[in-house]
């Protein structure tokens, strides 16, 4: 039942980038970027955090999940260590997902070639 | 044989895919939705493993972000997207596949300006305004407590 729950947030997040793409003319980078910002705000209001609760990974592996992780890793920390946990909170509670695409990136340049984008 | 205008409007409407929004909303729906499949899977393998909770999600990102690393450098991940089209691009695997991507295809403008900075194309943006608007939130919060309002939940 969690599985199916994941499978159809995840979907119906997919769809909600999907009609951006399709109904307007917003670039990939842009979309994106509304995605984690959305997922910013609505961690704020917070709606995003009952959401994960229902969904699992189905709200934390789409973008907005990324944003979300941000405003989460900000509150805490402004909680635990006061006003400099402002600028602590987000980046450190993303780090490990940033370095992650970092660090293979680096590695996979040394391996990869170049594809045919289609 | 002869047909109108209105008549050959019609037929070809007919013969072509049936409504490529449609169309593409599925294929977002079913991969983006087999990717976050694939994530709770592994999260309840980490959690049954005695994880707790936040490294378990932190666990799944890493892992999503390596597969998709994998198979951006194999060139399948593009082949996906061509088809998914959002449903490779929002979740989390699409965020790697941009940065790996880049990090391969700029190569030959160097190390340094082409893969170390043009690994930021797409990811830059993402963390720059996701960071900056978790930064404006952490400062409506600090006012509100210096202010003594209670803390929405």
């Amino acid at each position: 039942m969690e599985y199916l729950r994941a499978f159809c947030v995840g979907g119906a997040l997919c769809v909600a980038g999907q009609l951006l793409i399709d109904l307007t003319a917003l670039t990939p980078a842009r979309i994106l970027t509304a995605c984690v910002v959305a997922g910013v705000v609505l961690s704020a209001l917070g709606w995003y955090a009952p959401l994960v609760e229902f969904a699992g990974a189905g709200a934390t592996v789409p973008l907005p999940g990324f944003g979300h992780l941000l405003a989460k890793g900000v509150r805490t920390a402004l909680e635990e260590k006061g006003a400099a946990g402002i600028l602590t909170g987000g980046l450190t509670a993303a780090a490990a997902g940033i370095t992650a695409s970092l660090v293979c990136g680096v590695v996979c340049s040394w391996v990869g070639k170049s594809h045919d984008q289609n | 044989m002869k047909m109108t205008a209105k008549e050959y409007g019609r037929r070809v409407r007919h013969a072509g895919p049936s409504s490529a929004l449609g169309r593409d909303c599925l294929w977002a729906f079913c991969t983006g939705g087999s990717i976050c499949l694939l994530g709770e899977l592994l999260r309840r393998r980490f959690l049954a493993a005695g994880l707790e909770a936040e490294l378990a999600g932190t666990l799944t990102s890493c892992s999503l972000i390596l597969l998709s690393a994998v198979l951006t450098t194999l060139g399948w991940y593009q082949k996906l997207a061509a088809r998914a089209g959002a449903g490779t691009l929002v979740p989390i695997t699409g965020f790697a596949n941009a940065v790996v991507s880049a990090a391969i295809e700029f190569k030959t403008e160097g190390r340094v300006s082409g893969t170390g900075a043009k690994m930021f194309l797409l990811a830059g943006p993402v963390i720059v305004y996701g960071t900056f608007a978790a930064v404006v939130y952490g400062v409506v919060l600090w006012a509100m407590q210096a202010a003594g309002l209670p803390l929405p939940s």
